[in-house]
């Protein structure tokens, strides 16, 4: 199908506005100026102001002089690019790709848009009447390139409407202006004698070039169709985004989760044509109150599987505040990665980290409790017990160094040794007992010590002297003394406890 | 293999009847023996004798009283041994826990290799519980270990009824044991340190040592053994071998 765009002009986007604001200045010869080189030049006339021959480019000064009575105005440099934006929102209700043409026009993309309208004549009547009826002076024109219907729009006289394969006859007698070209080279055309389009249209390509060098070329292969070219849209079409409007507002939380469900499959069912998954995805609502509630969840891995996501969304049912009632949901996938299938299996050989469901699960308690309190360790090259292992980035993370198992270590160690009192009856000695938190502990069996250094380049302090330790009772610690055997003056801990 | 059995002279077919209603009975409580896997995860040597069909019962909750550090350490000792066991077949193993001390480079003594725990640490009993709902609801985990003060009867039995669908096997280590109330855990067990034994005349510490007091199981017999970890496996060096039941124990566990 071919594309077809509409071109809108405004013919005097900034004094219509002025008259909007002021309906006092109707029909009254106004300007708006700005400094340009230390003096004020117009930058649009009224058109009454026009009729009396006041054209933008003239210094105020000579306009004055022409109608003594003429209003002035400032010129604000925004403001074009303002009023444009906003109609440009206004016009999103024909068709979804809306872009500004600075300084004063809109295209708009009306593929496959028209026939809602019952056709491209009242489609563009439409449009026109109701742009007039805001207050502001346009023209419009619909072709199959964005180059034709701008220069039909400025220039056309005979019809607005070009059809596929017309664009070549209806250029034919437009001036040179109408193909966006710069002053230099419409000053060169026009001192050749070449007046009309028609008139180099035909010639060979490469006389253009060397002639007018190659942005005479590009513009008219824009306006005939043979380059592309592209518009801004206004509002990026998400790629992948399902939207769901409900005929009544919905209210409650069953509702809500129909909603998310058919959402889900529309946009899993595309994903999983692509063999694509989703990363985060982002469902908003639209309350009858002009408010918007969204709720947003992540994976650990790329998936289009719509039960696993709603599990997820179904945690953040109870944060979406329906209020009236919410008349449109969208869904949005906002990071979105290839995903590779897995294949089938008969028996689940090996269930590992990698099993689906196990990053399902993990997802879900992610979404619930927090991605902190997640954790998976790796060994790490130290020998100080506290950084002896660090914490696994992902679930693909794989332990790049064996785990020690050489040397004995307790079961649990506690994250801040407490000092206990000991009896030690020579130095490097285990102790003959101990009291911790009250209670006396006679040793029995002892191993040790273990020295480890403090790795002096990460922090400063004593080494410690480690003693696997075994009370009356069977129970078995792990204790240690501070730096060198000093007598009574030696500091005594315990780390950890032994299975 | 039951007590029925032993009991007396009962026709032969009478006790097949016996026994296939046995069967049905624990089919009904929620045990499913596996009748394609001959081998047990779980091989606790003549402790199996304690549990119905001689099975270690996995897809299962278990309940462990630590209320003390030092029992704590041995119970995670005993626990890490479990867990390395149903690891063996690959398999992540996750550990929840309120305020957790565990060092998770040791697991490798028992068995584990750390890197495929999940840690996750929970601040409240509430939340832990739920992700202990979620997880054993994940067919994908071999076991799921939960170090919480307290249980009730009724999140125990939410518990239960998970496993039942799921066949994750879960340990729960109780590490307040104000008021040791009942649950529908199959197992309760209480792990106590016990001095290690050298051959005579060595100086040091031996191979840890517990014991591993049975308290309470469902529709087996319970009992007192002591365990010892050496080499890669739990031994059991001596215990009385769920033949004698005090009927003291049997009333304080309720």
């Amino acid at each position: 199908m071919s594309r077809r765009f509409m071109s809108i002009w405004f013919r005097h986007l900034l004094t219509d506005w002025h008259v909007r604001r002021q309906p006092g200045l109707q029909n009254k010869p106004f300007v708006l100026a700005a400094p340009v080189h230390n003096r004020m030049v117009i930058t649009s006339a009224s058109p009454a102001a026009a009729t009396q021959g006041i054209r933008p480019g003239m210094p105020l000064a000579d306009a004055k002089a022409i109608v003594s009575s003429l209003e002035v105005f400032d010129d604000e440099p925004e403001r074009a690019a303002q009023l444009l934006k906003a109609l440009g929102e206004w016009c999103i209700r024909y068709t979804p790709v809306v872009g500004i043409d600075l300084p004063d026009g809109l295209i708009l993309d009306v593929s496959g848009c028209t026939h809602l309208w019952g056709g491209e004549r009242p489609y563009l009547k439409e449009i026109i009447t109701k742009i007039r009826a805001i207050g502001y002076d346009v023209r419009g024109a619909m072709a199959d390139t964005i180059g034709t219907a701008w220069a039909i729009s400025r220039y056309g006289k005979i019809t607005p409407i070009i059809d596929s394969e017309g664009q070549r006859n209806a250029l034919m007698l437009l001036p040179p202006a109408a193909l966006r070209l710069e002053e230099e080279i419409l000053a060169r055309l026009q001192k050749l004698g070449l007046h009309q389009i028609g008139s180099f249209m035909n010639m060979p390509a490469s006389v253009l070039r060397r002639r007018f060098g190659p942005q005479l070329l590009l513009r008219l292969g824009q306006a005939l169709g043979y380059e592309i070219e592209a518009i801004e849209p206004l509002h990026p079409v998400p790629p992948y985004e399902e939207r769901l409007p409900c005929l009544e507002p919905i209210r409650t939380a069953p509702g809500i989760e129909i909603a998310i469900n058919v959402l889900l499959e529309q946009l899993c069912l595309r994903l999983q044509k692509e063999g694509k998954g989703l990363r985060t995805a982002i469902l908003k609502g639209y309350r009858v109150d002009n408010r918007m509630v969204q709720a947003e969840i992540g994976t650990s891995h790329a998936s289009h599987h719509p039960q696993h996501l709603f599990r997820l969304f179904e945690l953040k049912i109870p944060t979406i505040e329906p209020a009236l009632g919410i008349e449109l949901f969208t869904l949005e996938a906002s990071k979105v990665e290839d995903v590779s299938p897995s294949q089938e299996v008969l028996w689940i050989g090996n269930p590992g980290l990698k099993t689906p469901a196990v990053a399902e699960l993990l997802d879900r308690l992610a979404g619930k409790i927090g991605e902190d309190c997640i954790r998976r360790y790796l060994p790490a090259e130290h020998y100080w017990p506290e950084r002896s292992f660090k914490t696994a980035t992902s679930l693909d993370d794989k332990p790049a160094t064996a785990w020690r198992t050489d040397k004995p270590r307790p079961v649990q160690l506690l994250s801040k040794p407490e000092p206990i009192e000991v009896t030690a009856p020579i130095p490097d000695y285990p102790p003959m007992l101990f009291r911790y938190k009250g209670k006396l502990h006679e040793i029995r069996k002892a191993d040790g010590p273990e020295r480890i250094e403090r790795e002096w380049w990460l922090d400063g302090g004593e080494h410690r002297d480690y003693y696997n330790v075994e009370d009356a009772d069977g129970q078995r610690y792990w204790l240690f003394r501070s730096g060198h055997y000093s007598g009574d003056q030696s500091q005594w801990f315990i780390h950890g406890f032994f299975a | 293999m039951f007590v029925f059995n032993q009991q007396s002279g009962m026709p032969g077919v009478k006790a097949d009847i016996i026994s296939q209603l046995q069967k049905d009975i624990l089919h009904m409580q929620g045990f499913r023996s596996k009748l394609t896997d001959t081998v047990p995860d779980i091989d606790l040597g003549p402790v199996n004798t304690a549990f119905p069909n001689g099975i270690f019962p996995t897809g299962a909750i278990h309940e462990f009283l630590c209320a003390a550090k030092e029992h704590a350490a041995a119970t995670t000792g005993f626990v890490s041994a479990l867990a390395g066991n149903l690891m063996q077949r690959g398999g992540v193993c996750i550990w929840i826990s309120v305020a957790r001390t565990l060092f998770p480079p040791s697991l490798q003594t028992f068995g584990i290799a750390p890197d495929r725990v999940i840690f996750i640490d929970m601040q409240r009993i509430k939340d832990a519980l739920w992700t202990l709902e979620e997880a054993l609801k994940c067919n994908g985990i071999a076991a799921v270990i939960a170090e919480v003060p307290e249980i009730s009867f009724t999140q125990s039995r939410r518990l239960q009824l998970v496993v039942e669908q799921s066949k994750v096997t879960g340990f729960i280590l109780r590490t307040s044991s104000r008021s040791a109330n009942t649950t529908a855990c199959v197992t309760r067990w209480k792990i106590s340190p016990l001095p290690s034994e050298l051959e005579e005349g060595m100086p040091g510490l031996g191979f840890p040592r517990w014991n591993v007091d049975l308290l309470k199981v469902r529709n087996g017999r319970p009992g007192t053994w002591k365990m010892e970890w050496a080499e890669g496996k739990c031994v059991v060096i001596s215990g009385d071998a769920a033949t004698v039941i005090i009927p003291g124990r049997q009333l304080k566990v309720g």
